[in-house]
């Protein structure tokens, strides 16, 4: 064999070392994700997953803004611990729909991914104010501004519109709006529809009154309105308790 | 200097030089690095054949080692292991072991278990662990509650009713209180009148003349207090009205004023403003009928039950 390898050949051309670099650090992706795209149950096939509506996406993203990520991971773990204390496992399919995905790594306040229903609206309003008046041990900081601070939608269209650029299902023509009312009904359609986004952000905070305050739209609404539909989009007693152990 | 000579005539060179004469040897790697490395593929290999590993096709190959377990519908499966099915596994496992107590809990009257000494230690473990997380949040972590938000458990007031029956319906289903807003139907004089005569109620000191109009303002059909209040004002369970005979406060917080004006006005706020809060969750989807009845019992036992 004539082939006589020398690292002279790398190191001295940077070209090819930033080629052989560039291959060797891309192998964990193409060994771990890349057959995600391939098989067909890496987004289990459940019932009632849908994108948030106007306000819920508003105050989602307030809790980004916020930097509730740092604190609070939003993925239940398949363990018996972590059932008992906050419900079924995630499943994928229930974050299909967030861009960026909240699952976290850091846990210093519990897991939120199903906090949706468990506490009332006002609870959240009071927690979110002055935590250690509902929690003594709390050590979250106090949000007061969320409840003063009106909330900004001149730009929704745009949220969503960029949203809708990375594939989640807002509608903008009417055969969209169509499709959507099939995959999820026309109540939920209705507020998909980004030319109605405003006017369907405005009637679900004033019917859902999250802040308990009718003067108008705060921050509050919305992050209130967010917190409580986590986890509560897939009716889990529909199913088996077996029955996303397949789709792994 | 010596060595360094010694090696460089017996090690190679990875043949090249920076610099005129930088150069780098080419050792051979330690033996013992070498077989570790060997040890770990072949390790990866018996791990591929035992767990989930490579994709194949539009799934994957699932190993050898297998997961049996019962599921909710009573079926016995038998699955590659994944962590679900692991789960399945060990909540399995953790169900038999609470099998005697919780088949107790749903066989014995929540007097039985209250009464039963070895159900009583479970209850009150059980109990506080599913108190903590689910009800302490809200009614703290004694269940002395939060004046202005949420009730107090261990005293012997009940909105919906204290009997075992009751907290369960209350815990099962959730509750949402409400009361309507006086400001723009009453005038202010009228709400004052109202305000005296409920503090006078609770012993509070009132204005006795202002009291007299309200008492007659409570049980006219202006008001209608006692529609909800009932005439005796002692409440109505049925619908979660507060008794204001008790000198218990939920909403106005009456005991927080120092002074007698302080806490007519308290109790002026609430009669202006209404009340459009008082939600308690619904906890049937979340928690087992056993569950339920376990924290039934725990609540009661906090010192309120009836």
């Amino acid at each position: 064999m004539n082939f006589n390898f020398k690292h002279e050949w790398i190191e001295t051309n940077i070209g090819l070392m930033a080629v052989l670099t560039m291959l060797a650090i891309s192998v964990g992706g193409l060994v771990e994700i890349a057959p995600l795209f391939f098989i067909d149950k890496t987004i289990e096939k459940v019932d009632g997953v849908r994108p948030y509506t106007p306000l819920e996406q508003r105050g989602r993203d307030i809790y980004q803004r916020e930097g509730c990520y740092l604190c609070h991971s939003q993925m239940i773990r398949p363990f018996r611990d972590e059932k008992l204390r906050y419900g079924h496992y995630s499943l994928a399919a229930e974050s299909q729909y967030d861009h960026p995905f909240q699952w976290g790594s850091k846990r210093t306040g519990p897991d939120l991914a199903r906090v949706g229903g468990k506490y009332s609206n006002e609870w959240h309003v009071q927690h979110l104010i002055a935590p250690r008046s509902m929690v003594p041990e709390s050590v979250m900081p106090n949000f007061p501004w969320l409840l003063t601070t009106p909330l900004d939608i001149s730009d929704i269209t745009d949220r969503m519109m960029a949203l809708r650029k990375v594939g989640v299902p807002y509608s903008l023509t009417d055969a969209e709006y169509k499709a959507n009312v099939a995959r999820f009904g026309e109540t939920v359609a209705k507020q998909l529809h980004i030319p109605n986004a405003q006017q369907s952000l405005i009637e679900q905070a004033n019917f859902g009154n999250y802040d308990g305050d009718r003067s108008g739209i705060s921050e509050m609404d919305a992050l209130v309105a967010y917190l409580q539909v986590l986890g509560t989009m897939v009716d889990f007693n529909k199913y088996k308790d077996d029955a996303f152990v397949n789709d792994r | 200097m010596s060595e360094q000579k010694l090696q460089s005539q017996t090690v190679q060179t990875t043949g090249h030089a920076w610099d005129g004469d930088l150069q780098e040897y080419n050792n051979p790697l330690p033996a013992w690095w070498v077989y570790t490395f060997y040890v770990t593929v072949v390790f990866a290999i018996v791990y591929w054949t035992i767990y989930p590993s490579w994709p194949f096709g539009k799934g994957w190959i699932g190993g050898l080692s297998s997961i049996t377990y019962v599921n909710s519908a009573g079926e016995t499966k038998t699955h590659s292991w994944n962590t679900r099915a692991l789960l399945m596994e060990n909540l399995n496992k953790a169900a038999a072991e609470q099998k005697p107590y919780f088949d107790k809990v749903e066989a014995m009257s929540y007097a039985q278990i209250a009464k039963d000494p070895d159900m009583n230690g479970f209850i009150l473990s059980a109990g506080k662990a599913l108190f903590s997380d689910n009800c302490a949040p809200c009614h703290q972590a004694g269940g002395q509650g939060k004046i202005g938000f949420f009730p107090n458990l261990t005293d012997d007031d009940w909105l919906y009713g204290g009997t075992y029956d009751k907290i369960n319906e209350t815990i099962t289903g959730g509750r949402h209180g409400y009361m309507p807003t006086f400001g723009e139907v009453l005038t202010p004089e009228q709400i004052d009148q109202l305000a005296n005569y409920v503090a006078s109620l609770s012993g509070i000191g009132h204005d006795a003349a202002k009291a007299a109009a309200g008492n007659t303002l409570f049980h006219s059909e202006t008001a209608a207090c006692y529609y909800c209040h009932g005439a005796d004002a002692k409440g109505r369970k049925e619908i979660g009205s507060a008794n204001l005979t008790d000198n218990i406060w939920l909403w106005a917080n009456v005991p927080g004023a120092a002074t007698a004006e302080g806490k007519v006005a308290a109790i002026r706020g609430v009669i202006t403003s209404g009340l459009n809060k008082g939600v308690m969750p619904t906890w049937g989807g979340r928690l087992s009928p056993e569950q339920i009845k376990v924290l039934t019992v725990y609540v009661h036992e906090l010192g309120g039950g009836q």
